[in-house]
């Protein structure tokens, strides 16, 4: 399949550390202490266009491995489209450009030899509103690995969305009805149905797109227990709308505003000292 | 803003209290029972004129799904049914197997002899197909020659239409009083005491009313002719006429003043048929209590009958304007009268090709001949139009030619399907030289028609689809084609199978471009693959409905009954399949 990123807006810097084959290899992750790690995430200088208008203007960030790291900010501030350049989601969109530099693990993600496709195999994503596949709950979880080929027989295929479905908390209330629509489910199901299915598939960083904005308090409260235990295995990156979401669940919190990474630091840090104006009065409500 | 908001001067509540917002309400409230009522209104319009379609469809097309057959035993001899004296199966085809039949019926009528009446009663009242189903049997089963064997012999359409009170409208009464017969066969002289008076008034009547309509003309006439200068030669003519239509009616009104004076019943009149001792006499003239006719089935015995033991026939319309004489009547209602005349289902209508002969032709051609077009069509146009509007909706470059490529499939959408057949005439017949009234051609131009209507639908059933799955399928690592493949073709496949199969049914009712590429031939015999000669369904309905007898009229009507059942079966099925899909979860 070709790649349909624009290439002429790739950035075309000198790569100093070719890890590809790191890229094209599904990797699972080793249990790990909860610290934070080096930088899993690195970006350069990004800059966002969609037409003639700009969405992101340099953002630059570091963002820790296996820990959660909240994007906050204004509605329109940048942060879903910064958070669609990690896994080149944005690709999808014609009129988007991205300019600048992504690195996973060193790794230039808009290299043009790299295949998106398996980018996204290694950098899953949670969607703002729950989307399972119109199929059953045990199609939703194997289609990924059935579709990457991980899995070489039915019982292994079987073990992978079991485990997956246990990682997403959702494995007792679903596991005598697993051929059941996965669009049967309650809102907060199927969002742990979606997290089950993004992690089938092995990746080592997962992206959330305000992923609790669809649901009530407590199937919110079950998502976030959730995302603090993934957290342990995997690197997660969250938008949200709630900062008492970001406050709970990230170590990291990074503040969007019109486009510009403002502030970016420990979640505590910036939920208590802001050294930006703008944090400060976003934080405290003053506008948003 | 919020400060804005908070200032209570800024927004003014609504007076719900004040005369002018109840006006306001009951202007509302209206305006809207005002639009239910249109909306209503409407709908009572559209389906008061389906109800009216349907029904005289319905009514018209009927007749054309039974047929009328008499009961006749028949011994077939080997000299009659084998053309060699064998009962080979070759010399047994060629038989003449409407001769046991005819000599059956003329045992029925012995008395017809004249060659006229032999043949008005072998060949108008008997099908001409009348001896295929005595042919089958005799082919199963040679035995049955020599044997007497009972027959539902098939009558001819005239015949049929009659008994079915489709030729003319039919009053049957029961005699009343006394009736004496001067004689059994021939003219003779009907008595019986004030039994016609009531019959005769009718006559009279009608004598009355041409009378005053022939002197309303004149009068129309007479007024202008004040009009012309005196002088003017058309005046004397016009004048004569005048003169001549009023002493026409004055002779009219005479003979009408006149209630005992007996009346001529001719071919211009309606027909009084008295059934009488298992005869039946056709009333020639008429009086109060006497009337003369002419026997056309003879009767048991002369005499004198009791009340209630005869019957007067009255056909109103005339004789000089039917297709079938009072003879052919006659013998029809004697048949009838003994219980020999059967109304069966008309499988034929639907197990048979075209022919001549109304009651004969059936559907079997026309609607093989639609369903291999269809199968054509569909085998062309499904995977075409679904790959194409894949292609089209997610795959291709959003360019100036993409642009123009929709532009035209949006055109070639609204192109007339006449145009459609002569592109077919054109390229197909004249470039390819494929074969003439071929389904195979007739499947191509169809699925020139069809195409646009489909990768329409397809793009919309595709364009449907929540862009949520596209980005599921891509969030876990699917590229472009599997998403399409996996996620969006299915949940967009109920809404491509429903433009496909309304598609389909827009082309099973397409006659124009059919009749270009020649498939509005006669064809009897039923095609048996897309290269061979056939018809549609529709174009079998026009072809029909071009014939004047009234029973291809009927025929062409219950043609349109099965087209049209065959359309709402194909919507239904669009439908279902659409329930299915959707719901599945």
């Amino acid at each position: 399949m070709v790649t349909d990123h624009p290439e002429t807006f790739h950035n075309q810097g000198p790569t100093t550390v070719n890890r590809m084959a790191d890229l094209t290899m599904p990797l699972t992750p080793a249990a790990g202490l909860f610290t934070a790690n080096e930088a899993k995430v690195t970006a350069r200088d990004v800059t966002v266009h969609y037409g003639e208008k700009q969405a992101l203007f340099g953002v630059s960030i570091d963002i820790p491995e296996r820990s959660v790291t909240a994007f906050i900010g204004p509605s329109g501030c940048g942060k879903s489209t910064f958070l669609r350049c990690i896994n080149r989601m944005n690709d999808t969109i014609p009129i988007c450009r991205v300019a600048g530099e992504i690195r996973i693990d060193g790794a230039d993600i808009y290299d043009r030899r790299l295949d998106p496709v398996l980018l996204r195999a290694r950098v899953g994503m949670v969607f703002q509103k729950p989307n399972p596949f119109p199929k059953s709950i045990y199609e939703n979880v194997a289609y990924g690995p059935r579709i990457h080929g991980t899995t070489t027989s039915r019982q292994e295929l079987d073990e992978v969305v079991e485990t997956s479905l246990r990682k997403a908390g959702l494995w007792d209330e679903v596991k005598d009805r697993l051929d059941q629509p996965g669009t049967g489910l309650s809102g907060g199901q199927q969002q742990r149905l979606c997290i089950a299915r993004a992690i089938a598939v092995g990746p080592e960083v997962i992206l959330m797109d305000e992923p609790c904005s669809a649901l009530d308090p407590i199937a919110t409260a079950r998502i976030e227990e959730l995302i603090f235990e993934l957290a342990r295995n995997f690197t997660i990156v969250i938008v949200t709308h709630s900062m008492q979401q970001a406050a709970r669940v990230s170590q990291q919190t990074a503040f969007f505003h019109l486009g510009h990474l403002v502030e970016y630091g420990a979640t505590e840090q910036i939920f208590t000292a802001p050294s930006d104006t703008r944090t400060q009065d976003y934080i405290t409500g003053r506008f948003g | 803003m919020t400060d804005a908001a908070l200032d209570p001067g800024a927004v003014r509540a609504i007076d719900l209290a004040s005369d002018a917002s109840r006006a306001r309400l009951r202007r509302r409230y209206r305006a809207e029972a005002r639009f239910r009522a249109y909306g209503i209104a409407a709908l009572a319009v559209a389906g008061l004129f389906l109800v009216l379609l349907v029904g005289d469809i319905v009514i018209k097309g009927l007749p054309a799904f039974t047929e009328s057959r008499v009961t006749l035993t028949v011994t077939p001899q080997l000299s009659q049914v084998s053309t060699d004296g064998t009962t080979g199966a070759d010399a047994l085809r060629g038989g003449d197997y409407a001769a046991p039949l005819r000599a059956s019926l003329q045992e029925l009528f012995p008395e017809v002899t004249s060659r006229q009446d032999r043949r008005r009663l072998f060949f108008e009242i008997l099908s001409g197909g009348a001896g295929d189903d005595l042919r089958r049997r005799i082919m199963a089963d040679p035995g049955l020659i020599g044997r007497p064997v009972t027959v539902s012999a098939l009558l001819d359409d005239s015949a049929d239409m009659y008994l079915k009170g489709r030729l003319t409208g039919r009053v049957e009464r029961t005699g009343r009083g006394t009736l004496a017969i001067s004689g059994a066969t021939g003219d003779v002289t009907l008595d019986s005491p004030g039994a016609f008076r009531d019959t005769l008034a009718t006559i009279k009547k009608a004598l009355r009313d041409e009378a005053a309509a022939i002197e309303a003309a004149a009068g129309r006439v007479a007024q202008r002719l004040e009009a012309l200068p005196v002088g003017d030669p058309r005046r004397a003519t016009a004048q004569a006429g005048v003169d001549a239509d009023r002493s026409r009616a004055a002779a009219l009104r005479a003979r009408a003043a006149a209630p005992e004076a007996p009346e001529v019943l001719g071919t211009d009149t309606p027909s009084e048929l008295v059934a009488v001792n298992g005869g039946i006499v056709k009333l020639t003239s008429i009086g109060p209590s006497q009337a003369q006719g002419r026997v056309l089935v003879p009767l048991g015995t002369a005499g004198t009958v009791s009340e209630g033991a005869w019957r007067t026939i009255t056909l109103l319309q005339p004789e000089g304007s039917r297709r079938l004489t009072d003879q052919h009547i006659a013998w029809l209602e004697d048949m009838r009268a003994e219980g020999l005349v059967t109304r069966h289902f008309a499988t034929r209508f639907f197990t048979s090709g075209d022919s001549r002969e109304p009651e004969l032709a059936g559907l079997l051609g026309g609607l093989v001949g639609s369903l291999l077009t269809m199968f054509v069509t569909l085998v062309l146009c499904l995977p075409t139009g679904v790959a194409a509007a894949i292609y089209l909706e997610e795959f291709a470059p959003k360019n100036r030619i993409t642009d123009l490529i929709e532009v035209n499939i949006n055109n070639l959408a609204a192109v007339p399907s006449i145009v459609f057949g002569l592109l077919g005439l054109a390229v197909f017949l004249n470039f390819f030289g494929l074969p003439r009234s071929a389904p195979l051609v007739g499947g191509l131009v169809l699925a020139l028609l069809v195409l646009p209507t489909i990768i329409i639908a397809s793009r919309a059933a595709l364009k449907a689809v929540p862009p949520s799955i596209r980005e599921a399928a891509l969030g876990v690592g699917a590229s472009h084609q599997q998403a399409v493949f996996h996620h969006v073709l299915p949940m967009a496949m109920p809404g491509i199978l429903t433009g496909t199969i309304i598609g389909m049914a827009h082309a099973l009712g397409e006659t124009a471009p059919l009749l270009l590429i020649g498939m509005v031939a006669f064809i009897v015999d039923t095609p048996q693959s897309v290269t061979q000669a056939a018809t549609a369904l529709p174009v079998q309905i026009y072809l029909w409905s071009d014939l004047p007898e009234p029973a291809f009229q009927a025929k062409t009507a219950g043609a349109i009954i099965v087209l049209l059942v065959f359309l709402f079966v194909m919507n239904g099925l669009a439908v279902v399949l659409r329930r299915k899909f959707e719901r599945r979860w």
